[in-house]
């Protein structure tokens, strides 16, 4: 396992492990953490898990690994990994199951005070809107065609069916869709599952979350983007649901083949890839697109219903009970994008795995608003902690591929959360500090208990402090939905 | 290793699931980590109707054959709503057969999004047969 020793420290906030630390490695591993972060996740394999993700073929120097890093299953949590294109290779599981697992955050000019009576009811309306939990179906059954048009049109089908308007478009990444997808790379199993998902939270740590704006820090930005102290914000946090877990298993299977094909030898079989020019390779590329656009008509349908929920319970009782988006990010993807390596600007696939894109003022693909302030990058905490809008910054650009961190990060097991914590007793507590709490699971609740996660504070003020990413605002937990 | 070890039990993972399943052989190796797999989340069955299917799957290795099989009744859980807890299962090289005997599920109260491939790796031990398989949750 990696040491403590085998890093070269760069500053307080970024380490390396060289590539000369192991002789299959390809590139080196930086590292974006505090000493105290570092030290702790030597515990479990986070660090061996980028050490072999720097030996896929065609990754470009570096590996970046974020704060939030925590031991995931082949590629660390937190991790960015950048293969050059077209000869490098794209890997399924360094993005993941749940491809665009991805962040939503909805402003308001809705104030605390006017609402808190109200907060019960609004978690219950929130509950009853948007359906979440193990097995449940969304509003819709869809057709092979229509489904078909998810997988091309992304959140833009939700627009098409009067669920969104050209502000929420605009303010997503990629405009809500990734082009190139192909739904004729997508298997029968996956369309099956995906038919009647969409619109449906998931278990697990997805959430809808409402909070109020505890403290801004760039008042510039935060005006902007529509946030200001007092006001309450919407999260929500999903994915792609079955259809991408099916598309990547699929990929992953596929995969197991077409590494022997190409002769590509690899420390963990769950990284298996392939050419990004290769059938494979394209093939997966297409289909992970048309799951991406299916994640972000999901959040986009999942919006439109917690505005109905609002105005359910809002309208007539607070001045302004809508809701508008501030930005709507993935956190698990691959794509294909321009960054500078060795001086000079080189197409890449970025894989981008329990990490957010944090593109850097001016960088195209912006909406106009945000040209001036950077991307917004969205870090929710857990349940009980704070949550934080931070943008990003021209040293993402030259030091992540324009990437930050995504969360507080996994610090305790499921298991071992589970006997720590009592379901029922957390909510009683939570409620206690003026936090609503539905679970559909008290014991999936326990396993998403605070203590569960790292403190989101410390790894913000690491990517702060690193110059990755900037702060905006720090928000607190009012309301939390959990499946 | 002792016939007594022979089962599953979960073990220590950051984020996700993590199941150690040790058996005789290896159809017991796929039945045991197919009921741990329901142990995790918590599936419950309800008494009628039984229902049966046939799962014929060939994969490169034995153990892309088991990523197979627990792949394919996560399908049939999400897709048909159905859970299984009898297995007839005949392995030839990595071919696999089984006939699968189960319900609808009464209740389930967490989700795996996948099983993965991490560091996965069917042992012989003295005794039998024993892996670690990690699940995406």
């Amino acid at each position: 396992m990696v040491q403590m020793k085998d890093f070269h420290k760069i500053s307080d906030y970024e380490w390396e492990i060289p590539r000369s630390y192991r002789q299959d490695m390809r590139a080196p591993v930086r590292v974006f953490a505090t000493r105290r972060l570092l030290e702790e996740v030597l515990s479990d394999l986070s660090m061996d898990q980028a050490v072999n993700a720097a030996t896929l073929p065609g990754v470009v120097a570096p590996v970046v690994v974020m704060p939030d890093m925590h031991q995931g299953y082949g590629f660390p949590i937190g991790g960015v990994a950048a293969t050059r294109c077209p000869d490098g290779v794209i890997s399924p599981g360094a993005i993941g199951y749940d491809i665009n697992c991805g962040v939503r955050l909805l402003g308001s000019s809705i104030r605390y005070e006017e609402a808190e009576p109200y907060l019960a009811e609004l978690a219950a309306a929130l509950d009853r809107h948007c359906p979440s939990g193990v097995g449940t179906k969304g509003i819709f059954h869809l057709t092979d065609s229509e489904l078909d048009q998810v997988c091309v049109l992304g959140a833009r089908w939700a627009m098409k069916k009067g669920l969104a308007s050209e502000q929420d478009l605009r303010r997503t990444e990629e405009a809500g869709f990734l082009q190139g997808a192909d739904p004729q790379k997508v298997s029968r199993r996956a369309k099956d599952r995906g038919r009647d998902q969409l619109g449906t939270l998931g278990s697990g740590n997805h959430f809808i979350e409402v909070d109020v704006v505890d403290e801004v820090y760039d008042p510039q930005a935060a005006q902007v983007m529509g946030i200001g102290e007092g006001m309450l914000c919407l999260s929500i946090h999903c994915g792609s649901r079955g259809f991408g877990h099916q598309i990547c298993t699929d990929y992953v299977q596929i995969f197991q083949t077409a590494v022997r094909k190409y002769g590509i030898e690899l420390p963990d079989r769950e990284l298996v890839c392939a050419p990004l020019n290769s059938p494979e390779g394209k093939d997966y590329l297409a289909a992970m697109r048309a799951a991406a656009n299916y994640a972000f008509a999901n959040r986009q349908i999942l919006a439109h219903q917690a505005r109905l929920a609002f105005e359910e319970v809002l309208a007539g009782r607070t001045k302004n009970w809508h809701l508008h988006q501030v930005y709507d990010l993935a956190h698990n993807i691959g794509k294909i994008e321009q960054h500078e390596v060795g001086g000079k600007p080189m197409e890449v696939c970025v894989h981008r795995k329990g990490a957010t894109r944090a593109f850097g003022p001016g960088t195209p693909g912006l909406p106009e608003e945000y040209m001036a302030a950077g991307q917004p990058v969205l870090v929710p905490g857990s349940m009980g902690t704070s949550s934080w809008v931070m943008a990003g910054t021209p040293a993402s650009m030259e030091r992540s591929f324009g990437s930050s961190c995504h969360g507080a990060g996994r610090v305790l097991s499921r298991a071992k959360a589970k006997k720590q914590v009592r379901g029922e007793k957390l909510k009683d507590d939570l409620r206690k500090e003026g936090i609503h709490i539905r679970a559909g699971s008290m014991a999936g609740l326990a396993e998403e208990a605070p203590e569960a996660y790292k403190d989101v504070d410390q790894v913000v003020e690491t990517v702060s402090a690193a110059g990755i990413a900037r702060k905006v605002a720090r928000l607190r937990p009012i309301v939390v939905v959990k499946g | 290793m002792t016939d007594e070890s022979f089962g599953f039990k979960e073990i220590g993972h950051t984020a996700d699931w993590a199941l150690e399943v040790s058996a005789p052989d290896l159809p017991g190796l796929f039945r045991l980590a197919a009921e741990g797999m329901y142990a995790l989340t918590e599936t419950t069955l309800k008494a009628h109707p039984r229902v049966e299917r046939s799962i014929e799957l060939s994969a490169i290795d034995e153990e892309s054959l088991l990523v197979a099989f627990l792949s394919e009744l996560l399908f049939l859980s999400e897709s048909e709503g159905l859970g299984f807890d009898r297995f007839q299962i005949t392995l030839h090289g990595p071919a696999l057969q089984a006939q699968i005997e189960g319900a609808p599920i009464a209740g389930q109260k967490k989700e795996i999004k996948a099983v993965t491939y991490h560091n996965l790796q069917i042992s012989r031990t003295p005794a039998g047969v024993s892996v670690t398989i990690v699940f995406d949750v």
